[in-house]
């Protein structure tokens, strides 16, 4: 009966997708097509979790319906509100799309079943991470072992994009200021319900940093949900307490400090006569050396994406168009 | 009578999703799409526990928050935009 | 057993009221009475539910964490709702009245 039922929601889930993409690409008001977006995200990230991909489904959920969405409201309010539709169908264009479509489906019939235990991607590197994690590091979620200390290298560069992205929208668009007279309505019960709230939101993402190693989270995700704090915040109280409450100069200072910290844990290891980034040389024992260098690895991600998020939401929301 | 909770669940997921498709004014729109949040929120927490998904209270926890942050973000840009955009609703 | 047959009792109730919600959000004739059908079988069927999961699972540091969830949804849908109910009627949405002159005092059916 199980089998069924994961059938079931898979055929079930994967036909919202395709329902939720026609619905928003045939809407014409973006506000709809934001939020449908929104919705999308939940459902992959359903998907995700059916699939058993844990950590994956979180930081799609984090990002995708919580951040991108408003970072697209933000985007909205600056532009108009309304697509420009243009009349003109195209047969060249649906004829290459549907070559194109045809010969992606063609190659991927190739390909093994998935999940199949036989495929050469599970049979490359997969089982000697598994069999090395238990060995080596002794923390249950495989994927943060793989992520923070097998694989260090790509999330110091993984951190240092998002960093260069934060800088760049910093480049383009600066910090701007808020609007005084864009300040939210007083509304009594949404103040009174949100601030317990945000109290909740900054102790869950504090748990998803720091439960990383044992349930699913980790660095990322944790300072997605951290800014959504703050951005909760901004949205119920209005732009100009926010800024007061986390001001805008320090956010790029954060963001700096995070790849910082990584990067120091990396030097540390070096120093010691150990090449970049093996946390066997923190500290006297190996395996929680191991444990020393995934937990400020990941503080360092953390408060990297969290500053990245929040300064990225300040810029797009700090824009003051002309009335 | 766990499977029939998540037919139930599935069942309504489509419903509602008709009701964010054709909704007249946005207001519905943004009504179907945060009761579809919600009722994922629940098929995580039903699902999760029949099918044996691994740390499934932690994503139905952060589904939560996320879906509230989200709707609204979607109600506060849109009553700030709404007064220099146009009349009608749709 | 008797824990078990609560589970399902639960469980059945909650998805009853979900449907019941989801049909209210389609077939009722304006806004104002689609949000009250949404709200009012969310905000019990979403604790039912999760009781139903919390009853199967026993008492462990998962089901405490499912109490959490039922708190965060008993705050969390009202609220929304109310704000959801306030901008639509700074949207002019009108609601659908039954007669011209809504305080007319006649009861028309």
């Amino acid at each position: 009966m199980i089998e069924n039922l994961e059938l079931l929601i898979d055929v079930c889930l994967l036909t919202f997708l395709l329902l939720i993409v026609f619905a928003a690409i045939k809407t014409t008001n973006l506000f709809v097509a934001t939020m449908l977006f929104g919705i999308f995200s939940f459902v992959t990230a359903l998907l995700f979790l059916d699939l058993d991909a844990v950590d994956v489904a979180f930081t799609e959920a984090a990002v995708g319906a919580g951040f991108t969405t408003v970072l697209m409201l933000s985007a909205l309010r600056l532009t108009g509100a309304f697509e420009n539709v243009k009349h003109r169908h195209s047969v060249l264009g649906l004829f290459i799309v549907v070559l194109t479509g045809a010969a992606l489906i063609y190659g991927v019939a190739d390909f093994p079943n998935m999940g199949d235990a036989n495929a050469p991607v599970h049979l490359h590197i997969a089982p000697e991470y598994i069999q090395l994690t238990q060995e080596k590091i002794d923390i249950p979620n495989v994927v943060t072992a793989v992520l923070a200390s097998f694989r260090g290298y790509d999330t110091f560069g993984e951190t240092v994009v998002i960093f260069s992205a934060g800088a760049a929208v910093l480049l383009l668009l600066g910090m701007g200021h808020a609007e005084p007279k864009h300040e939210p309505e007083q509304n009594l019960v949404l103040w009174v319900v949100v601030k317990p709230f945000i109290a909740l939101i900054l102790i869950f993402g504090l748990y998803v940093q720091f439960h990383g190693d044992f349930g699913a989270g980790g660095g990322f995700q944790a300072g997605v949900i951290f800014a959504s704090g703050f951005i909760l915040y901004s949205l119920v109280f209005g732009e100009s307490y926010a800024r007061q409450v986390v001001p805008a100069s320090i956010l790029p200072r954060f963001a700096a400090l995070g790849v910082i910290i990584y990067g120091l844990t990396g030097l540390v290891s070096l120093l010691s006569d150990k090449t970049f980034l093996d946390y066997n040389a923190l500290s006297s024992n190996p395996v929680s050396g191991q444990h020393l260098g995934i937990l400020l690895v990941e503080a360092g991600v953390g408060l990297a994406v969290f500053s990245t998020v929040l300064l990225i939401f300040y810029s797009f929301s700090g824009v003051n168009h002309n009335e | 009578m766990i499977a029939a909770a998540i037919v139930a669940l599935l069942i309504t997921l489509a419903l509602t999703l008709i009701r964010a498709f054709l909704g007249p004014n946005i207001y519905d729109q943004i009504l179907a799409v945060n009761s579809f949040g919600t009722k994922t929120v629940l098929l995580i927490v039903v699902g999760g526990h029949a099918l044996g998904w691994f740390s499934y209270v932690d994503i139905a926890l952060m589904y939560a928050m996320v879906n509230f942050v989200g709707t609204l973000a979607v109600m506060r840009f849109f009553e700030q935009y709404k007064p220099q955009g146009e009349n009608n609703d749709y | 057993m008797i824990i078990s047959i609560l589970s399902d009792i639960c469980l059945l109730l909650g998805g009853i009221l979900t449907l019941t919600g989801a049909v209210g959000l389609l077939r009722l004739p304006d806004f104002y009475s689609r949000l009250h059908a949404a709200s009012v079988t969310e905000s019990l069927a979403a604790p039912l539910l999760i009781i139903g999961v919390i009853l199967d699972t026993g008492f462990t540091l998962d089901s405490a964490k499912l109490v959490l969830i039922i708190v965060i949804m008993v705050i969390v849908n009202p609220t929304i709702t109310h704000a959801l109910c306030r901008a639509a009627a700074h949207g002019r949405i009108s609601p659908e009245m039954e007669s011209e002159t809504e305080f007319s005092g006649k009861e028309s059916k």
